[in-house]
């Protein structure tokens, strides 16, 4: 299909775009690489009066080290945080996940930020934005990740605030890492996916940060694996055990791709795999 | 049970090795490629016409029911709207949609309008035109058009609308069930009568949607009482026909293009409505309209495919002989009969035999009317619905007697030395060789080996288990001599129509009336051509897909471009060297039994030097200064062929299959298939085909299902959700080619078109039954989703335990095998990434 009428802006400063946004009066939409947003407007699931395009924010672009945490400009495509040198040092789970997401096409135009934006809970990125606990740096305020995802596609952003980028913290360096994706085709969305980090001790886990995509309406965390293998062994068999917990608190959907039940099933030995990927078991 | 050693079967069928020096047997690249690829070409949405104006359709968004009021006013108001018109608005010049298979002579045909008039029956169903200025106002102009539907009850489920008062799709009809057909060979009741084996299973062949590259499009342009239409069609010269019928508009002022065109697999072998509405608008307005598609407008308005429910009873002996085969069928017509919707199941009434010998069949058919859309042909068309039956059968009676799923089908197959055979359906195969086809394909198989690996890993209990899956098929294909076609009722014949020009350049024209929509014609009968001619390849030109060039043709289907239409072409071909040789005889003043062609020039017997080449005839021909007495000026020739009997083209298809059976995942490990469609013209072609084939035959066991709810809303209306594989899900294949000559065309060749996806569904079922058989599991319905195969395995751990040897539930530690595989795919083929990529 085709979108209905729609004007577009693309403001050089980020105070015009905040401004055109206001102006728009809950009618405006932000566009990045237009990889979700486009595909609603042709099927005419959305109809924005005015797209404000931010590629030209200079205030977007770019992986910076702030020290204790990488900062991540929203515009950044997903092509670009694949080879990032910076986030492949210090958060290759999220290079690990964001490889995995569609095709090259649309890897070369969909950005880290409108990703996290949709708050899509197939999408591969929240889960692992949850996962590391990750901060969103917007245009007025800095939202912990736990606080974004409030809802299916809907996240904290308010309709005149713009996503400048998402912090990562170092923290995780040298972590083991994971994503365990489950799709039925290489183009297709996660049925579920589990984004895992482990930090090894003398053998053993001393602990580990596990984030499920596609479990609920928003990202999970997975809280009560995370503390089952925290100071135990590394071994497949207590992955596995640990992993009997991953689907607790969730809410999957049932959709034709998997019914609820089939996604609880797959959290665990999904978990249970990730998990012993991350930790090298 | 004869044995004949393999390698002398296989010597006799090994491919000829191609002549250097001829055009037929060449791997020629594509010609025609580089343009379509790029698309710098005349798709038909990259036509633009002076003054054109733009068509979009209102379409149905319930499945059932009562057009109450339609307003269109606001519509029509909208900025750039030149007209809204609805089902009432056109009753008077839309017709009805022609169905030309009336498979019985009471068979229920209902009134077609291509836009509803008083009643909605599917969803997708057109409830209103709108056309502007350009596509976006058309578009808006939709949302515009207030339509009340009064819902009826949606009839979703075949089982249930045939049942004794059921929701009624067609109230005036008084019953679902259009028709019901029946085929009987042989004594059913005495194969049955006392069989030791009797396997009885109900198999669903899902419903697809076919997804060629290219939706549909239309153009239309009227200039005084003269009409063009372009479509995104495989059938011109038909369509022409049919829209001449259904609008009055004589034949004769009506010509009807399908420019090039973008893959079609049976979905555009079609009288769409929309063709025939962008015709009606061009005449009431007096400009052209182009109409195109949107990939989740098509989804729910092309036809769709197979959606079938089978129930097969086969009986057999303890040695695994078959006694009979008992089919019973329903059909899923969708709401409306379409072009040929009827007769599409009933092209596998001669297949469910395959390639077996048995001594009764019956085949019971009804076709049957749900709110959905209407299904037609779909690549293969009925044959793989009958193909699957047959193998996944044959899988099932080898587990029954407990042999080796190949050693069932020797048993029964119909071996090399049979030839010609009259099959219990009452077709005559004319050649193949089973037993060749099949040892070539295990060797490059490696056979033993993975059975050997199977055996390992059942031992192991391992969570990823291997299974390998046959398909040995056959196909009835090079649709179709005339008189069958006749037996069966269809509406037309099934000839074929070349002609052949010879320019004065000495270049050549060839046109045909098969309308290549992808297969590449342009390219194979250039070298077909070339070498009959004796000219070089690239002075041939091949002309197609237009009335006004191409006037007689019965188009490409049903694999039979080359079967018939390449023979009309070999055929026209001679009768221009019959002339040319009366002509080169007397340039050379010596008598026309002494003239021997070859290369391309014409030379008398026994006096080297005296020749003339075909362009020089033709030249000479061209001045017409000297000729024959009573010769006419023009060695041009055409030829229409009626083949004498459909071709069939077999194979054996291997596919290794892993099952994660902790997830339900499928990788294919990997797939062999070994062809035999005769004589090759060209045998990149022939690759092309088998491998689209193979995946859309793949995509229907594991991904593709067109899913309606309960209120017969589709909902797979996008390709998110509708999933075509593509090359990252699919494994290399090993192609090769058994060749056993066709013996009832000149050419010796067999249709390619449909051999791959007929072939590969039930290879790939097989192997992820054969995976999971020692679960208990036997069987997984179409498309095998992991979660189908998961579903499967819980149901039966939930049932009995499974047999010893055999991995338990939970066992083998839950984690697949993952070792040495890094990345992704980690041994379970599920994409996961395993560090920075
Ligand atoms: C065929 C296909 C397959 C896909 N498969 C996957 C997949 O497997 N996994 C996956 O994770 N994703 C997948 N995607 C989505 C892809 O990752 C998109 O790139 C991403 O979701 C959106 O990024 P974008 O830059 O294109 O955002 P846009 O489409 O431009 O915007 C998306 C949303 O975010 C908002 N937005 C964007 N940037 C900002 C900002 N800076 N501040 C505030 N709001 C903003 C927009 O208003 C909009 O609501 C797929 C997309 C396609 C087309």
């Amino acid at each position: 299909m085709i979108p209905a009428i729609f004007d577009y802006v693309r403001p050089s400063s980020l105070s015009d775009a905040v401004a055109a946004l206001r102006e728009a009066d809950e009618e405006g939409k932000v566009i990045a690489g237009g990889q979700s947003l486009l595909p609603l407007l042709r099927l005419r699931l959305a109809y924005p009066e005015v797209l404000v395009d931010v590629s030209g924010l200079p205030e977007l672009r770019g992986v910076r080290d702030d020290g204790d945490s990488l900062l991540i400009g929203a515009m950044t495509t997903h092509y670009e945080v694949i080879r990032d040198p910076l986030i492949q040092a210090h958060a290759p789970l999220l290079a690990a996940a964001t490889a995995t997401v569609a095709d090259p096409a649309v890897r070369h135009r969909g950005t880290i930020g409108g990703s996290l934006a949709h708050a899509d809970p197939a999408g591969d990125l929240p889960a692992v934005a949850l996962a590391m606990d990750g901060v969103f740096v917007t245009s007025a305020r800095e939202i912990p990740a736990r606080d974004f995802f409030t809802d299916y596609l809907t996240s904290a952003l308010e309709p005149d605030e713009i996503l400048l980028g998402v912090r990562l913290p170092k923290a995780y360096t040298g972590w083991g890492f994971h994503y365990e994706k489950f799709h039925r085709t290489a183009q297709a969305w996660a049925v579920v996916g589990v984004a895992c980090l482990v930090r090894r001790t003398n053998g053993e886990v001393a602990e580990a940060r596990v984030g499920l995509t596609n479990m609920g309406p928003t990202p999970v965390r997975a809280y009560a694996v995370e503390t089952a293998v925290a100071d135990g062994p590394a071994s497949r068999q207590a992955f596995q055990a640990a992993a009997q917990d991953a689907p607790d608190g969730t809410s999957p959907p049932s959709d034709l791709h998997g019914s609820a039940e089939y996604r609880r099933h797959l959290a665990q030995v999904l978990t249970a795999r990730a998990l012993a990927a991350a930790a090298g078991a | 049970m004869s044995e004949i050693a393999p390698e002398a079967v296989a010597e006799q069928v090994t491919p000829s090795a191609p002549d250097a020096t001829a055009e037929v047997g060449r791997a020629r690249r594509r010609t025609e490629d580089a343009r379509l690829i790029t698309g710098r070409t005349n798709w038909t949405d990259n036509i633009q016409l002076p003054g054109m104006l733009h068509v979009a359709f209102l379409r149905s968004p319930i499945s059932h029911a009562r057009i109450a009021r339609i307003d269109a006013d606001a519509a029509r108001a909208r900025p750039g709207v030149i007209a809204v018109l609805t089902g009432a608005d056109l009753a008077g010049e839309q017709g009805s949609l022609p169905c030309a298979w009336p498979v019985t002579e009471d068979m229920v045909l209902p009134d077609h309008p291509p836009v509803a008039v008083d009643e909605v029956r599917y969803v997708g169903e057109p409830v209103a035109v709108v056309v502007a200025r350009d596509r976006y106002a058309a578009v808006d102009a939709l949302e515009a058009v207030d339509v009340d539907y009064e819902a009826l009850p949606a009839v979703v489920d075949m089982e249930r609308a045939i049942e004794e008062g059921a929701d009624l799709v067609h109230a005036g009809e008084g019953t679902n069930k259009s028709y019901t057909w029946v085929f009987e060979a042989g004594d059913l009741d005495a194969a049955f009568r006392d069989a030791p084996v009797v396997i009885e299973r109900r198999y669903v062949q899902q419903r697809l949607i076919p997804t060629a590259m290219e939706p549909r499009a239309v153009v239309c342009s009227a200039v005084g009482d003269e009409y063009t239409l372009w479509s995104a069609t495989q059938i011109p010269h038909i369509l022409r026909l049919m829209l001449a019928t259904v609008t009055g508009i004589p034949e004769h002022r009506l010509r009807v293009i399908a420019p090039d065109v973008g893959g079609g697999f049976g979905s555009k072998l079609q009288v769409y409505g929309e063709e025939v509405v962008c015709l009606l608008l061009a005449r009431r307005l007096g400009r052209p309209v182009k109409w195109t598609e949107s990939r989740s407008e098509g989804n729910m308005a092309v036809h769709h495919g197979r959606d079938q429910i089978q129930r097969l009873s086969l009986a057999a002996d303890r040695d695994g002989r078959i006694r009979g085969l008992k089919v019973d069928l329903l059909a899923d017509m969708g709401a409306y009969l379409m072009l040929v919707t009827p007769g599409i199941p009933l092209l596998g009434a001669f297949m469910f035999n395959g390639i077996y010998k048995m001594d009764a069949y019956s085949f019971t058919c009804t076709g049957v009317f749900t709110n959905k859309t209407p299904t037609d042909a779909y690549r293969g068309a009925g044959r793989p619905e009958a193909t699957f039956a047959i193998e996944r059968l044959m899988d099932e009676l080898a587990n029954e007697l407990g042999l080796d799923p190949l050693d069932v089908r020797r048993r029964n197959w119909i071996r090399h030395e049979e030839f010609p055979y009259d099959t219990i359906a009452g077709l005559t195969y004319d050649s193949g060789n089973y037993e060749a086809a099949t040892e070539k394909a295990l060797r490059l198989f490696e056979y033993d080996k993975l059975r050997a690996e199977q055996a390992d890993r059942r031992d192991r209990g391992d969570p990823v288990q291997l299974g390998i899956g046959v398909s040995t098929f056959t196909e009835m294909c090079g649709l179709a001599p005339s008189r069958v076609l006749g037996s069966l009722s269809y509406g037309a014949g099934g000839w074929e129509h070349a002609s052949v020009r010879v320019l004065p350049s000495g270049k050549v024209e060839v046109v045909t009336g098969s309308s290549a929509h992808g297969q590449g014609h342009e390219t194979a009968w250039a070298q077909i051509a070339a070498d009959r001619l004796g000219v070089p390849f690239e002075d041939v030109r091949v002309l197609h897909g237009d009335t006004g060039i191409s006037p007689k043709g019965m188009d490409t289907y049903g694999s039979r471009s080359l079967a018939v239409g390449g023979v009309a072409l070999f055929n026209a071909c001679d009768k221009v060297i019959d002339k040319a040789r009366r002509m080169a005889a007397h340039l050379l003043e010596a008598d026309e039994g002494d003239i021997e062609f070859s290369g391309g020039s014409f030379a008398v017997k026994g006096v080297p030097g005296q020749a003339r080449t075909l362009q020089e005839v033709a030249l000479a021909a061209f001045a017409a200064h000297d000729l024959p007495k009573g010769f006419e000026p023009s060695l041009d020739s055409e030829a229409t062929h009626d083949p004498e009997n459909f071709s069939f083209p077999h194979g054996t298809h291997l596919c290794a299959a892993e099952v994660d059976t902790e997830t339900g995942f499928v990788r294919i490990r990997s797939y062999v298939a070994v062809d035999d469609v005769g004589k090759v013209v060209n045998p990149l072609i022939v690759e092309g085909q088998v491998h689209g084939g193979l995946a859309q035959g793949i995509a229907q066991a594991l991904y593709e299902e067109a899913v309606y709810d309960e209120d017969g809303n589709l909902t797979t209306t996008t390709m998110a959700d509708y999933l075509v594989p593509s090359a990252a899900d699919l494994p290399t294949f090993t192609t090769d080619r058994t060749e056993t000559p066709a013996t009832t065309n000149p050419l010796g060749v067999k249709g390619v078109g449909e051999a791959g996806t007929i072939a590969s569904t039930p290879a790939v079922v097989n192997a992820i039954v054969d995976a999971l058989r020692p679960y208990g599991v036997d069987d997984v319905p179409m498309p095998c989703t992991p979660e189908r195969v998961w579903r499967a395995l819980t149901a039966v751990r939930r049932g009995s335990a499974p047999p010893g040897g055999a991995p338990g539930p939970g066992a083998g530690g839950g984690l697949g095998s993952t070792e040495g595989t890094p990345g992704p795919g980690a041994g379970s083929g599920l994409g996961s990434a395993g560090g920075a990529a």
